[in-house]
């Protein structure tokens, strides 16, 4: 078991550090000299304080020692400097990451549940009306743009019916504490969590719908029901068991365009979280800042694959840890 | 052939895909030559609510544009970066797939850990940072979507060509001394195509998806006009005019239903074995 975590963990590092190289180049791709852009950025473009910049950021060296510099600048947690902002990068997105956590695990706990719900369901009741409407549904969001998704909410939710507020983290102003800061947050959180949520939804309800069908007819259900088990305990610890096993991994093939889908949620719902940071580093052109959430956005998806690497060894009864 | 259109046409979720496939192309094909309205011309007074005239039947926008012509000239946008990033991904995966597969070893771990690196990478925030950095245009978009969505390609036909390559026709081929370039093109990806075909249709759909979003963004071309961008540029507004953010987003959610429909008849026709059990 150690020596597993240890391998991905190591694996993940050395992703993360081509990860941050491929940033470096990107950096010098992005249009201008980055020494004039920044010294426009700061308001001032005078030859002087651009060559004291090139200097500072060792824009002058060559570009073998930059990368070197650049990448343990990364290493020591230093992701630039946002001009646009007047703050380090790190700083502006630490300050950010928990309202995107609390976003993104909310989505994905309720996707989850629900998909494997639904997908249950329609599994159960393969071939009635019950399991079309689901099948179809699924299809729909599965198809739905999460931006729409986010608008038409708004639309049905704060402007028609005047249920949920629309934008933002909490009532601005109401200076909430304890209980009722926590009720006036999650009342914010609905909206952007169901919407980013019901495409993962979708997804997940196809994929244990199809794999819960697939494991049903597989010999050893049919030994278990030959045993006389009851038909909730093969549903349950036969047939569930192991159809989540695809469903598992799916998530952790998905935690890149829960991310992605968060950008567009955090934008359109005004959440304080890296999305919608890194939306307005993209209104700013703020390469620095952009390029940073990027950054951070790799970690998380590689953490998040770890752990899905860790629950998939969990829940498959056929790998064990012991040997 | 014959056998598989009958059984693309047997399947509903293919029929209805492909009517509506057709129908998405037939109106990015000819709608803006019948439809005279250029989709940024001021041809209203802003916020004309939908169904009220002929002439403008779902009404203008903020700045009184017509909202049925954006969403027939968009048609051409989205379809156009549809298809052509995820031809472009197919042109790029395929070959690294095949050579991973076909020769294993050092070149299949070396391509394929080329491959896993691409697929960590979270997709939507690399094709921002990269529209970003190139500057917004139909070439820099093409290329984004194209540059995330190849990994899956590349590790399904490395999947099928190593299975294939250990079957018998494929090492007589090897005895009788064909090239191995004659061998993959020729012996091996036909017969690796029909799971390729699928993900394809798939990945147009995604591609739709991805296009909208960064135009959504505001990293659509600047100059042509899409369905996201409409939707964008509606935000601001939608407590006024509820129907300059429906309509287009209605047009994203029909197509990529229908492509995604496709791929589900491509499936059934393609692996008859796997639809046959898996009801």
């Amino acid at each position: 078991m150690l020596s597993f975590v240890a391998q991905r963990v190591l694996k993940g590092v050395i992703v993360l550090l081509a990860i941050v190289v491929l940033n470096f180049f990107l950096i010098r791709l992005a249009p201008g000299d980055p020494a004039v852009v920044m010294a426009g950025e700061a308001g001032a473009s005078d030859q002087v304080f651009v060559k004291q910049l090139r200097e500072k950021f060792g824009l002058d060296k060559p570009l073998p020692e930059q990368l070197f510099i650049y990448v343990k600048g990364v290493v020591s947690l230093d992701l630039g400097f946002s001009f646009r902002q007047q703050a380090p990068v790190a700083k502006l997105i630490g300050e950010r990451l928990p309202a995107t956590l609390l976003l993104t695990l909310t989505a994905f706990a309720i996707s989850l549940m629900l998909g494997i719900l639904f997908g249950t369901f329609a599994a159960r009741f393969a071939g009635t009306f019950l399991d079309t409407a689901i099948t179809v549904f699924a299809l729909i969001f599965y198809a739905m743009p999460i931006f729409w998704v986010a608008l038409m909410g708004i639309l049905l939710f704060s402007v028609t019916m005047d249920w949920l507020p629309s934008f933002g983290y909490e009532t601005v102003g109401a200076n909430l504490t304890g209980l009722s800061h926590a009720v006036d947050v999650a009342k914010h959180l609905i909206m952007p969590a169901m919407t980013l949520g019901l495409f993962f939804m979708a997804t997940y309800t196809r994929m244990t719908r199809a794999s819960m069908l697939e494991v049903k007819r597989l010999d050893f259900v049919k030994t278990a029901r030959a045993k006389g088990l009851s038909d909730a305990v093969i549903q349950r610890r036969h047939v569930l068991r192991n159809a989540l096993l695809p469903v598992v991994t799916l998530a952790g093939v998905h935690s890149g365009t829960l991310i992605g889908g968060a950008v567009i949620t955090e934008t359109v719902f005004a959440w304080p979280g890296i999305g919608r940071l890194m939306y307005d580093a993209l209104l700013q052109r703020d390469y620095n800042l952009l390029l940073g959430v990027f950054v951070i956005c790799s970690a998380m998806v590689l953490i998040f694959n770890l752990i899905t690497d860790l629950v998939y060894r969990l829940v498959d009864p056929r790998i064990e840890f012991a040997s | 052939m014959k056998q598989f259109w009958k059984s693309m046409l047997r399947s509903p979720s293919g029929v209805v895909g492909l009517v509506i496939l057709l129908l998405a192309i037939a109106i990015a094909v000819f709608g803006p030559m019948l439809f005279p309205n250029s989709p940024w011309r001021m041809v209203q007074r802003p916020f004309l609510p939908p169904f009220t005239l002929g002439t403008v039947p779902l009404g203008t926008d903020a700045l009184g544009r017509d909202v049925f012509a954006g969403m027939i000239f968009g048609a051409r946008v989205s379809l156009l970066v549809g298809l052509v990033s995820t031809l472009v991904a197919l042109v790029v995966g395929i070959p690294i797939g095949a050579m991973a597969g076909y020769f294993g070893g050092r070149v299949d771990d070396a391509l394929m850990r080329f491959t896993e690196f691409f697929q960590t990478i979270p997709s939507f925030a690399l094709a921002i940072v990269l529209v970003a950095i190139l500057q917004p245009s139909i070439y820099s978009i093409v290329a984004s979507i194209a540059v995330v969505s190849w990994p899956p390609v590349a590790r399904l036909v490395r999947g099928e060509v190593l299975s294939l390559r250990t079957r018998e026709y494929v090492q007589a081929a090897i005895v009788t001394g064909q090239s191995n370039s004659w061998i993959i093109l020729r012996e091996i990806l036909p017969n690796a195509l029909s799971p390729v075909i699928v993900l394809a249709s798939l990945m147009v759909a995604t591609a739709i998806l991805l296009e909208s979003s960064l135009a959504f963004l505001g990293l659509g071309d600047p100059n042509l006009i899409s369905w996201g961008y409409m939707v964008g540029a509606g935000r601001t507004v939608i407590r006024q005019a509820w129907w300059i953010t429906v309509f287009p987003g209605v047009a994203i959610l029909i197509s990529v239903l229908g492509l995604n429909l496709i791929g589900e008849g491509l499936n059934d026709a393609l692996n008859p074995r796997l639809s046959r059990e898996g009801r």
